[in-house]
């Protein structure tokens, strides 16, 4: 079953770039460590995934790509067609001239309706390409106008038109410390309106990309490019074909229904984050081993104290002993804070994947209590290499991961929105004070579920 | 891609805009080395086949033929218009983008807004119209002139009340020279105050610019190019002020150099509209994000470097150093200390090979000793626009919505009120048609109004901060 991907925004046509690339790179790795066999195999259930064939035999990306200026997608049209190794639809796509101008209202309100037909005649189309349609994937920022604004509108098209299939928002959480001034009111409205049509939102943060990309991957002048390309390797580390049960004989059909499957049990936690190890410059790698044991430890651990990459992990951060009471969370010492899971999802690609135990991950401890620790984590495996990794171990988890950074971003949001800041930018538009204050109201209330964990 | 059409008002608005046209031709030389008439060109130009004479059909891709500035000069006394048009910028410009009169407004806010805005109305709106239509997606228009004369002041804000009228979905941004205190002009007191009320309504954005700044700053790249302090050369066409490379060969005139700086801060402003970059910056989020509440729309400038040094590598260091300078007093266009005073909120667009780790690593370098408004702590826009300026491998433009602006209004205010309590020059103004006492007295309102806006959040700086408490859910 075959994912179609709406690139929306200059960060989302940027990002989606990226990853397709990324998919593409893989899907040519001779570093498979696997038998012919199984390559194939992969090979097989990615090309299905994500890309069609064209009668040149080039594999033409499954996307379409949404923005309302024009600078983007044409760059990102002809870097994709200068690979040689896959390319997008020329005629998928759609632009505008004037931009959003970092404007949600404007992107909602105004260019959303507008141009709804057009874009969704798009999708229809590149629905109608694939034999059988798993779901939708939008790759968005929140801070902008287009991605956000633009992409909330889209996004409920899409589950007006599309009430069956899955819809995941990959949504990109600005740096803390601006890129632009109203992205917290922009992220507010983004995210209070996706929670309404979409099935999950999967979080990747700039400031921790950034880390990873300044300690693990040594780089020293980092661009959005070396962000975006960490970004497309955990998505493809997700993405890419697994055998999602054990014993499955074939590759897993429907990559977005089983994630939801797995980790959606509730309309109200739709909040996904995502950690993946190890992550290094290519030149490290070729002297790095790792044991799935210390990976599988690592990975742990990254998710009981919410440490965003593997190194500076907080080792004190214990899940708390059955039969003990929870420790109140609103502890003096935060740094101990343990992060309680809804439920999870680990990812194995490579050697000796088989042979891998990851009971750490089924203690009940972990989870809160509505579901049955065996529900609540799930395991998708492949013997095929991913991206030169020998071995790779990625998390997918619904928890309290991002409870903190919402938090902080409707508190900034809502500091602004006192004093009236910038308001009369979003009124211009149609976007009233009312329809801010529902937004906090939604907002506040999936903070409050989350932090009652 | 969208367009944007330069209308430039009275002497000084002409000199600018001369400036303005030359060094953005020199650019996009520099970048387009095809001859093909692309995207970033249109922004700025039409492509004219004028080969069987003539203004021929516009033409929409392939190599240049002619480019035609989209621009309107205005002028009610003939010289420097005419000037511009006998000189090597003439090709750009054509007659029918020209209005222009024989007397002058002498120095008369007055005569400039009532009489000749008024004799001139239908003739502008003409005019705009026909720009307009040339554009595609027209998305703002550049007014360029100052605030103490006659024409650029009183036509000037004439033509803004205008824009706003037949083009209201037109961003207006406008550049405005503000006399200082040593003024030649005796009335220009009155002659800004009466403009300033027009830009408080009538502009998206204003972008202040101050005579002595603009010296100061010549001053700086005279004395470092001349006093042999640098070791190596100093690339010329890189200097801020400089002319080189551009189509003018002739004698540099003397405000030519503080001229290239205001021609420069445009070409900065509108950089990443034009060209690609991994972090656009458009003029509409420009106005989005730097203008919290609408007549707080007043933006100081500062452009850096100053010019490059002839050596091609240029360390982390002196990047950073790029960053500090765009702070510091000395390379604001105004007189004013934005360090000192309140932050609303902030842009940096950056040009060139500068990634988006440099820019953090200075934000957060810089964060600390600057002070932002309670409710905007992290009030910070950002843009990456890949290609730089002409002579340089980067460059930073830094625009400031910063209560460092209210003293340049004050003293303004000052001077106004020192004239208009004795009434000295009053008759010259009362007695053009359509001119009132009410209209002095509607516009120093309206400067203090502002004023004491910029006063309120002022007051906020040192008052303790109080976080407004959140929404309580019910569970």
């Amino acid at each position: 079953m075959s994912i179609v991907t709406v690139q929306l925004g200059q960060c989302g046509n940027q990002i989606g770039y990226e990853v397709f690339n990324a998919i593409c790179n893989d899907f040519h790795s001779t570093h498979g460590l696997c038998s012919k066999k199984e390559n194939e195999s992969y090979q097989e259930a990615c090309k299905e995934r994500f890309f069609s064939e064209e009668k040149t035999g080039v594999p033409v990306a499954r996307a379409v790509l949404v923005d309302m200026e024009p600078k983007v997608i044409s760059q990102t049209l002809s870097m994709a067609a200068r690979s040689g190794h896959w390319k997008y639809d020329h005629q998928s796509h759609f632009c505008q001239k004037q931009g959003s101008g970092n404007n949600w209202a404007n992107g909602y309100s105004v260019h959303g309706p507008r141009y709804r037909d057009v874009i969704m005649n798009l999708v229809q189309k590149e629905a109608e390409k694939c034999d059988r349609l798993s779901g939708f994937f939008t790759v968005m920022s929140m801070a902008g106008g287009t991605g956000s604004g633009m992409g909330a509108f889209v996004t409920q098209c899409l589950r007006d038109v599309f009430p069956t299939s899955f819809i995941l928002n990959q949504v990109i959480w600005p740096y803390g410390t601006g890129e632009v001034i109203v992205q917290n009111y922009n992220s507010v409205l983004t995210l209070s309106h996706l929670y309404q049509s979409s099935d999950a939102l999967l979080v990747h943060e700039n400031d921790a990309i950034h880390k990873i990309c300044a300690q693990l991957m040594n780089i020293k002048k980092i661009s959005f490019r070396d962000v975006n390309q960490v970004i497309a390797h955990q998505l493809g580390s997700v993405f890419q074909p697994t055998y999602s049960s054990e014993g499955a004989s074939q590759y897993s059909r429907s990559p977005l229904g089983d994630l939801m499957e797995s980790l959606v049990p509730h309309p109200e936690f739709k909040m996904l984050g995502l950690r993946n190890i190890p992550q290094m410059s290519e030149n490290s790698l070729a002297y790095s081993t790792f044991t799935w044991p210390g990976l599988i430890k690592h990975l742990r651990q990254m998710l009981i104290a919410n440490a965003k990459m593997e190194e500076g992990i907080n080792w004190q951060v214990r899940p708390p002993l059955p039969g003990h009471p929870v420790p109140p969370k609103a502890s003096p010492n935060k740094a101990l804070h343990f992060n309680t899971s809804i439920a999870n999802l680990v990812v194995l690609r490579g050697k000796d994947v088989q042979s891998v135990d990851v009971g750490g991950f089924r203690d009940p401890a972990l989870y809160t209590s509505w579901l049955n620790p065996q529900e609540a984590f799930n395991v998708w495996k492949t013997p095929r290499a991913f991206n030169k990794y020998e071995k790779s171990a990625s998390l997918v988890s619904n928890s309290q991961f991002l409870l903190k950074l919402m938090d902080n971003i409707v508190g900034k949001a809502w500091n602004m929105f006192a004093s009236k800041a910038y308001v009369h930018q979003y009124t211009k538009f149609g976007i009233e004070e009312e329809d801010f204050l529902d937004c906090f109201t939604t907002l506040e209330q999936v903070i409050a579920s989350y932090a009652s964990l | 891609m969208t367009q944007s059409v330069v209308v430039q008002v009275g002497q000084c608005g002409n000199q600018i805009g001369c400036r303005f046209w030359d060094l953005v031709l020199r650019e996009h030389a520099a970048v387009n080395k095809k001859g093909i008439y692309d995207e970033a060109l249109s922004s700025f130009f039409r492509n004219v086949d004028t080969r069987n004479g003539g203004d021929g059909a516009d033409i929409h891709k392939g190599k240049i033929f002619s480019l035609k500035a989209r621009a309107l000069l205005i002028d009610m006394e003939e010289g420097v218009v005419n000037e511009i048009l006998q000189g090597p910028l003439r090709d750009v410009f054509d007659s029918k983008q020209l209005i222009t009169d024989v007397s002058g407004s002498g120095n008369n806010w007055a005569v400039g807004h009532k009489l000749y805005g008024y004799q001139y109305r239908e003739h502008i709106v003409e005019k705009l119209r026909s720009t307009a239509e040339h554009c595609d997606c027209l998305q703002c228009f550049f007014v360029i002139h100052s605030m103490g004369g006659g024409t650029g002041s009183g036509l000037g804000t004439f033509v803004l009340n205008v824009l706003e009228d037949e083009f209201p979905e037109v961003y207006r941004f406008v550049t405005s020279v503000y006399p200082s205190g040593e003024d030649d002009v005796i009335t220009s007191p009155y002659n800004s105050v009466l403009a300033m009320k027009e830009l408080n309504e009538h502009a998206d954005c204003v972008l202040p610019i101050e005579n002595e700044s603009l010296f100061s700053i010549v001053s700086k790249i005279h004395q470092m190019t001349n006093s042999g302090k640098l070791g190596s050369t100093v690339k010329q066409n890189s200097l801020l002020t400089s002319s080189a490379g551009s189509i003018k060969t002739e004698q540099e005139k003397p405000f030519d150099a503080m001229n290239n700086i205001v021609a420069n801060l445009l070409l900065n402003l509108t950089s990443s509209a034009r060209f690609e970059g991994s972090l656009n910056m458009d003029l509409n989020e420009i106005s989005m994000n730097l203008v919290p509440f609408p007549r707080l729309h007043y933006l100081v400038s500062s452009l850096t470097p100053l010019y490059t040094l002839a050596d091609v590598n240029v360390p982390s260091r002196r990047l950073d150093q790029m960053f500090s300078d765009a702070f510091s007093k000395d390379h604001q266009l105004i007189q004013a200390d934005p360090k000192h005073s309140l932050y609303l909120a902030c842009a940096l667009l950056v040009r060139g090979n500068v990634q988006v780790s440099d820019l953090r690593r200075n934000i957060e370098r810089l964060k600390p000793s600057l002070h932002f408004v309670s409710w905007n702590q992290e009030g910070w826009k950002t843009g990456l626009c890949s290609v730089p300026p002409v002579g340089h491998s980067h460059s930073l433009l830094a625009l400031a919505n910063n209560t460092c602006v209210k003293p340049t209004f004050t003293e303004l205010k000052d001077r106004f009120m020192k004239l208009y309590k004795k009434k000295a020059h009053l008759h010259h103004y009362l007695h053009v048609d359509g001119m009132e006492q009410s209209c002095f007295s509607e516009a120093i309102s309206s400067l203090s109004d502002l004023i004491e806006e910029y006063n309120q959040l002022d007051a906020t700086k040192s008052a303790p901060r109080t976080y407004p408490s959140r929404l309580k859910i019910a569970m």
